[in-house]
């Protein structure tokens, strides 16, 4: 009896560490991935990256290429996605939260915004191409490119702005019906001073994930060689995204080595958004305190 | 006096239009989405049947004797989606449990923003990272393996979705109150035996809600399958054979591969639409598992 049941604390026992190292095997494996994907890209990568591919033009000659094209139209492109999606994103999340009654339509709204999060990136790139480019008659430019990004990544800004609306205290609203301010001027004096910067936070982020995209960017802009930086929102562009694509698609090992220069400078500019995304909500919370 | 007071109230009035405007705009969206969609669909399927179309077993728009069955490029995602979950399932699962029920706090605070790196890391990254590292791996284990491949592809997608299903099961384990862990604990249970007799469990619905999730991701993912997968849509069991995905022929003929306007050029909307329509239900079903078997405890 006392062997039996001995026998199964011991049985226990393996369990316990059977699945403990089950788990730790996901985490490591997890993070091992990462790992080889970050080195794999600066093994290959770092030997093309200088001041030359960083100022030259994409080239069919593989040591005089670089990406200055791509990155100006990254620039441009996410740039103008930003002054179209924030307001945008704002206004609609203040609206939902501010002043939309609790009605079947404004459910509706609610749950339409979850779905179009959900949409796939190249669904949107479909309905850019048929959309901006072919009906408004846009042409593979710029701004059709932006107009794209600002739909895929509205629903997102949306709704990280209804989190940062909602962690305004209902008081402070109160006092200040209370004081007699309209809807708009307690909008604006109390509500959105204090949720912008968990908006920023977000529209940040989102961004970030916007100058990622390479598939809706294919759609819009194709394959295409530009010999020029953009001077307007009419040109004609290339983004890092796509200029990777193209540069991993070619049979010549060279390129696979500027694919990977392009994907550290497409990183390290997600980095630097992404640090000032963590700065502005940083400096927020020290201020809150 | 009165018309400072009208000039008030008029702009009252407009700013609210402006931000139900702003509001809006998502249902414009998701209608114009539709109307796309649906509008090409139609044209496409006057010259297509639609029978054909969800019925046929051969994909060739590109080539002379044209075939336009969408299957192979259904099977091809789903092939994809499969392998990607094999991966990220078991792995983001096991990530999730060690994260909420074993790592301490300080080693909780370290993994955390990795795996948010890892998740916001650009898919055309994920693609080179297919294509250059792990497809020469695969070829060591599979000499006979050709370049273009789904399992290589596969991996790497399951890769991407790993912090998605991570993080969304990490959140709902952590929102089993700790009470429940104290009285298994009371009653002599081991930790493994509270990870997945108690926790797992009671958070089920927001494990399968993420799962869910990570399926609808696989089968929208573009740019991993357009780079490592190849083009040939076929259907076929076999990892190691290259096919297409419905999402990696969009690409292709997005890159300029059939001239605008031509039906080769329409069927981007019908495979679009039938691309739009998996996710959705895909997605409503992962809201409604979530509504549906939601506890708040």
């Amino acid at each position: 009896m006392i062997k039996q049941s001995r026998r199964k604390e011991t049985w226990r026992k393996i369990k316990g560490a059977i699945v403990l190292i089950l788990c730790l095997t996901g985490i490591v494996l997890t993070l091992v991935s990462l790992a080889a994907l970050l080195f794999d890209a600066f093994q290959q990568g770092l030997p093309w990256l200088d001041l030359q591919f960083l100022t030259s033009f994409a080239s069919r000659r593989p040591e005089q290429a670089g990406i200055l094209v791509a990155l100006f139209g990254s620039i441009w492109v996410v740039g103008l996605t930003a002054l179209v999606s924030f307001p945008l994103g704002v206004g609609a999340a203040l609206y939902l939260e501010e002043y939309a009654p609790q009605n079947r339509f404004t459910s509706f709204i609610q749950l339409n915004i979850a779905n179009l999060a959900g949409v796939p990136s190249i669904v949107y790139g479909i309905l850019g191409l048929a959309l901006f480019v072919e009906a408004l008659a846009l042409g593979r430019s710029i701004l059709a490119g932006a107009l794209t990004l600002s739909l895929l990544i509205l629903p997102v800004i949306i709704i990280v702005s209804q989190e940062a609306i909602r962690s305004v205290p209902a008081t402070d609203r109160q006092g200040a019906y209370a004081l007699g301010a309209t809807r708009w001027q307690v909008t604006r004096e109390v509500v959105l001073p204090q949720a912008l910067p968990g908006m920023l936070t977000g529209t940040i982020l989102a961004l970030s994930r916007a100058i990622g995209e390479a598939a809706p960017m294919i759609a819009i802009a194709a394959l295409v060689y530009v010999p020029f930086t953009p001077t307007g929102p009419l040109d004609r562009f290339t983004v890092m995204p796509i200029q990777i694509f193209n540069w991993v698609n070619q049979p010549q090992s060279e390129f696979r080595g500027l694919a990977a220069a392009g994907i550290l400078v497409l990183l390290a500019v997600l980095l630097s958004m992404n640090s000032f995304a963590v700065f502005i909500r940083n400096r927020y919370q020290m201020r809150g305190r | 006096m009165k018309s400072n007071r009208q000039a008030l109230r008029r702009r009252e009035w407009i700013v609210e239009k402006l931000l139900f405007f702003a509001a809006v705009v998502s249902v414009f969206t998701t209608l114009a989405i539709l109307a796309v969609l649906l509008f090409e669909a139609v044209g496409f399927f006057g010259e297509v049947s639609i029978v054909d179309f969800f019925t046929g077993t051969k994909w060739t728009p590109l080539f002379r004797d044209q075939h336009f069955g969408v299957l192979p490029l259904v099977w091809g995602t789903l092939l994809v989606t499969a392998i990607a979950l094999g991966v990220a399932v078991p792995i983001g699962l096991g990530s999730a449990i060690f994260l909420s029920e074993y790592a301490p706090e300080k080693l909780r605070k370290t993994i955390k923003p990795l795996l948010e790196i890892l998740a916001g890391i650009p898919t055309v990254v994920y693609g080179y990272f297919a294509l250059t590292f792990v497809t020469p791996l695969l070829q060591v284990i599979f000499p006979e393996m050709i370049i273009f491949n789904a399992l290589s592809a596969g991996l790497v997608m399951g890769v991407m979705i790993i912090p998605m299903v991570a993080s969304l099961s990490e959140d709902a384990m952590m929102a089993v109150p700790q009470s429940f862990r104290e009285g298994a604990y009371a009653l002599g249970a081991r930790r493994h035996e509270v990870a997945l007799r108690i926790v797992v469990p009671s958070a089920l619905s927001g494990i399968i809600a993420s799962f869910i999730l990570a399926i609808s991701r696989a089968v929208g993912e573009t740019m991993i399958v357009s780079i490592a997968a190849g083009s040939t849509p076929k259907l076929t069991l076999n990892p190691l054979e290259s096919i297409q995905t419905m999402t990696g022929y969009i690409t292709q003929i997005s890159l300029g591969e059939a001239p605008f306007g031509s039906l080769e050029y329409k069927t981007i909307f019908s495979v679009g639409l039938t691309l739009f329509l998996m996710t959705l239900a895909i997605n409503l079903v992962g809201q409604w598992v979530k509504k549906r078997y939601w506890k708040r405890y």
